[in-house]
C-alpha cells in the first residue's frame, strides 16, 4: 500500500487464515486464571450473555467478516505501515520499527475495535450505542463506526479530559455523537465508565456497551483482543518479509491495554519474543500521581472484572495521574495481569517528564508526530533497547497520532499556540 | 445453631399476613455514629430488615443519592472494619433488627471473605447483598459466606431469563431482592407496569420471599409495591433526607419519621 521506501512490505488482504496457535485462555466463563470474569450487576447478565453468543457466531460468519476485512481495508486504511526508525536505530545502536496505528482512519487502533463492535451491535439488532473516552480516540472511533453504521451514540467523558483533550470532544460532536461531560470523582475515564455502565443497565434492551479497551466483564477483554489482533498479525508478517526474522521485543503503551495486546496477540506463542507494557508513571509514587498498577496495585475487582487495581488498604478504587488522559486509568486489563503472572509479559513505568520527551524525540528525529499515550513507548524505548543484543530487533506500536495533544502540550510547556 | 434473624422475622410476618417494610441507607453517611444510632430509631419505626450498605468508591449499580451517599461515608473515613464495629455496638445496644449488608465485592475482598464473614456474623450481621457477584461467578466464596452463617441475598432484574429466575430463587437465601426496573437505584415517579406479573413469575418459582425495590420512595408506592410480593425495600428517599439534614441535630428523628409512615403504608396491606 504504501510505497515509502522505508516502510515494509504490506499484506493487505490475506488476514484470514489466523497464523497464532489456539490460545488456551480466557476459559468459558472469561477468566484468565485468577483475572477476568463478568462481576457486574444482574441486570446486565442477559445482555453479556448476548453479546457473548452473537460474538461466537458472527466471528464465524463469512458475510461479517466480509464485511467487517473490506472496512478495515478501504475504510480505516489497513494494513498500517510498519516504519523502519532509521535515526533512532543507529542512535540507539538496534533495529527499531515503528508498527503505525497512528494512520489509522481517525488517529488511532481504536477504530479497530470500534467498527467490529457497531458492526456486530447492529447485527444484534441493537439501536443505540454507548461509550466512554478518555484521551477522546475511542469516542472519536465509536463516533465514527456510528456515522457510517447509522447508529444512535452518546459517549461519556470525564470533564477534565474533555478539557485537556477538546479537539476530540469536538470531532466527536461534528460526527453527530452527543458527547456527555462527567463531573464525578476524579473527572477521568473510571468515571466515564461507572457512567456508561448506569447508562447501559438502565437500557440494556436497545443499547449497546461499545468498551473501548481489553477491559470489564467477559467477553469485551476477549473480544476487543480479537478485533485488535489484527495489528500484531500484521506485524508478524511484515517484519518476517523486512528483517526474515521474529522481533527480540514489542514495546507499546498500557492504559486499559487494547493497544499492547492487539500488537502482543499473534506473539505470545512466539517464547523468544519479550511482550513489553508501558504504564504511565505520571510525576510521583503516591497514589494520585500515577496510574502504575503493577507498581503500586494489588489485585481486585473493578468495573466488572478481577484484575491489578490501584486501591487503598480498605479496596477504595484510587484517583490517577496521567500527563496522558488514554493511561490515566486505575486498572489494567486482566489478560496483561495474567501474561505478567506467567512471565511472558514485563511491565515499566514511564513518567510525564519521560513521556513528554519521548513525544519530542519521535516528531524530531522520525518526522512522527505522536499521541501522548505512545509517546510513553517512546520514552522507555532507549532503555529497552539497550537490554537487547546488539543485533536486537524491536517493534514499538505507536498507537495513535499527536495532533489531538498539540495544545496540551504548548500549554503545558507554556508556549502560546 | 439459631435462626436467621432475617428468617425470624419473615416468618413472623407471615404468621400476622404482613409484608417486610426494609430500608436502605448507606453506613458512614454523614458519620458512623449517625448509623448506631439510626438502626435502632429504624428498628422502633417498624422497618422489618435494615440494609447497610457499605460504602464504594465506584459504585456502578448507584443512581446519584447513593452515589452521593458512599462518597460522604468515605470523605467521613467510614472502613469495613468501622462498619463492623458499628454493628456491634448497635447489637451491644440491644436492638435485634435484622442487618444486611449491601455491598459491592471489591471492599469485602480486600478485608478478606473469609475473616469478613466471621467478622460479620461476631458483629451480628445476618446477611449480605453482593451487587456485582453474580452467584454463579465465585460460587466458593458464596460458600464461604454462607458457611459462616450470613445469607447471601440474589437480585433478579426485569431482564432476567425465566430459566435464570428459577436458579437465582434456588440460590438466594432470606429473600429474592427482584431489582423492579432496568436502571440504577434511584427515586421515580411511576412503577412499572408489569410488576404483578413480573414479581408473581418470581413467586412461582421462588421459596424465599420476594422483596421488590429500586425507585420505590413515596408511601403509596411501596404499598402498591408491596400487594404482588412479600416485601419493598425503600432507600434513595431516606438517603435523600439524611443527605438534606445530616448535620441536623433530630437527624434521626426526622428520617425515623419518615420510615414510619413507609412502614405503616406497607403492613397496612395484607396477603
Amino acid at each position: 500500500m504504501s510505497s515509502d521506501a522505508t516502510s515494509a512490505p504490506a499484506t493487505a488482504s490475506a488476514p484470514p487464515k489466523r497464523n497464532e496457535k489456539k490460545q488456551s485462555w480466557p476459559d468459558a466463563k472469561g477468566r484468565f486464571g485468577p483475572y477476568g470474569g463478568r462481576y457486574v450487576p444482574e441486570t446486565l447478565i442477559p445482555a453479556l450473555d448476548e453479546l457473548t453468543a452473537g460474538w461466537k457466531s458472527l466471528k464465524r460468519d463469512r458475510a461479517f467478516q466480509k464485511e467487517f476485512q473490506g472496512l478495515l481495508a478501504n475504510f480505516i486504511g489497513r494494513p498500517t505501515p510498519l516504519t523502519f526508525a532509521t535515526r533512532l536505530s543507529q542512535r540507539l545502536g538496534r533495529k527499531i520499527w515503528l508498527k503505525r496505528e497512528d494512520l489509522c482512519h481517525t488517529g488511532a487502533h481504536k477504530i479497530n475495535n470500534a467498527l467490529g463492535q457497531v458492526l456486530l451491535a447492529r447485527n444484534l439488532r441493537k439501536t443505540r450505542i454507548i461509550a466512554e473516552t478518555g484521551a477522546g480516540q475511542h469516542g472519536v472511533a465509536t463516533a465514527t463506526a456510528c456515522a457510517l453504521i447509522g447508529l444512535k451514540c452518546r459517549i461519556y467523558m470525564g470533564t477534565e479530559d474533555m478539557r485537556r483533550q477538546a479537539p476530540n470532544v469536538f470531532r466527536m460532536r461534528l460526527l453527530g455523537a452527543e458527547v456527555i461531560g462527567i463531573d464525578a470523582g476524579s473527572k477521568t475515564l473510571k468515571d466515564a465508565i461507572n457512567e456508561a455502565l448506569r447508562d447501559w443497565v438502565a437500557n440494556v434492551r436497545d443499547t449497546h456497551y461499545c468498551l473501548g479497551t481489553v477491559y470489564g466483564p467477559h467477553p469485551f477483554p476477549v473480544m476487543v483482543r480479537d478485533f485488535q489482533s489484527v495489528i500484531g498479525r500484521e506485524a508478524r508478517k511484515q517484519i518476517l518479509a523486512a528483517e526474515g526474522r521474529l522481533p527480540n521485543a514489542l514495546l507499546a503503551c498500557v492504559g486499559g491495554g487494547s493497544n499492547a495486546m492487539g500488537l502482543f496477540h499473534a506473539f505470545v506463542k512466539d517464547a523468544g519474543v519479550r511482550l513489553i507494557g508501558v504504564e504511565a508513571g505520571g510525576n510521583g509514587n503516591d497514589f494520585g500521581q500515577h496510574a502504575a498498577r503493577f507498581d503500586g496495585g494489588r489485585p481486585g475487582v473493578f468495573q466488572g472484572t478481577a484484575t491489578w487495581v490501584l486501591q487503598n488498604t480498605d479496596g477504595q478504587v484510587q484517583n490517577t495521574h496521567s500527563v496522558s488522559a488514554g493511561l490515566d486509568y486505575a486498572a489494567v486489563g486482566p489478560e496483561h495481569a495474567w501474561l505478567r503472572d506467567q512471565g511472558r509479559a514485563e511491565f515499566l513505568r514511564c513518567s510525564d517528564a519521560e513521556a513528554l520527551a519521548g513525544f519530542h524525540l519521535l516528531a524530531e528525529a522520525e518526522a512522527i508526530i505522536p499521541a501522548l499515550e505512545s509517546s510513553h513507548a517512546i520514552g522507555k524505548l532507549a532503555e529497552v533497547a539497550a537490554s537487547l543484543p546488539t543485533d536486537g530487533v524491536l517493534i514499538a506500536n505507536i498507537s495513535g497520532r499527536g495532533d489531538k495533544d498539540v495544545a496540551e502540550i504548548a500549554r503545558l510547556e507554556g508556549l502560546k499556540l | 445453631m439459631s435462626t436467621n434473624r432475617i428468617d425470624a422475622r419473615f416468618t413472623v410476618l407471615k404468621k400476622s399476613g404482613q409484608k417486610a417494610f426494609i430500608a436502605y441507607f448507606s453506613a458512614g453517611d454523614p458519620n458512623l455514629e449517625a448509623t448506631v444510632r439510626l438502626v435502632p430509631a429504624l428498628a422502633e419505626a417498624g422497618v422489618d430488615v435494615i440494609e447497610l450498605g457499605i460504602p464504594f468508591s465506584d459504585p456502578m449499580a448507584d443512581g446519584t443519592a447513593n452515589q452521593a451517599a458512599a462518597e460522604r461515608a468515605l470523605l467521613a473515613g467510614t472502613t469495613v472494619a468501622g462498619v463492623l464495629d458499628a454493628v456491634r455496638r448497635i447489637r451491644a445496644g440491644g436492638c435485634q433488627v435484622p442487618i444486611l449488608f449491601y455491598s459491592y465485592l471489591n471492599p469485602i475482598d480486600s478485608y478478606g471473605i473469609a475473616r469478613f464473614a466471621a467478622d460479620a456474623v461476631a458483629a451480628g450481621a445476618d446477611g449480605i447483598l453482593p451487587l456485582d457477584l453474580p452467584p454463579d461467578e465465585d460460587p466458593a466464596l458464596i460458600a464461604t459466606l454462607r458457611a459462616a452463617g450470613l445469607h447471601t441475598v440474589c437480585l433478579a432484574a426485569p431482564t432476567t431469563t425465566p430459566e435464570r429466575k428459577r436458579f437465582l430463587a434456588r440460590e438466594s437465601r432470606g429473600f429474592l431482592y427482584y431489582v423492579c426496573r432496568l436502571g440504577v437505584t434511584g427515586e421515580r415517579a411511576e412503577l412499572p407496569p408489569d410488576l404483578g406479573e413480573q414479581v408473581a413469575a418470581l413467586k412461582a418459582v421462588a421459596r424465599a420471599p420476594v422483596c421488590i425495590g429500586f425507585g420505590i420512595s413515596t408511601p403509596e408506592q411501596a404499598a402498591a409495591a408491596a400487594a404482588p410480593g412479600d416485601g419493598v425495600i425503600v432507600g434513595s428517599h431516606l438517603v435523600r433526607l439524611i443527605a438534606d439534614h445530616g448535620s441536623d441535630p433530630d437527624l434521626v428523628g426526622i428520617v425515623a419519621r419518615r420510615a414510619r409512615v413507609l412502614a405503616d403504608a406497607v403492613h397496612a396491606v395484607r396477603t
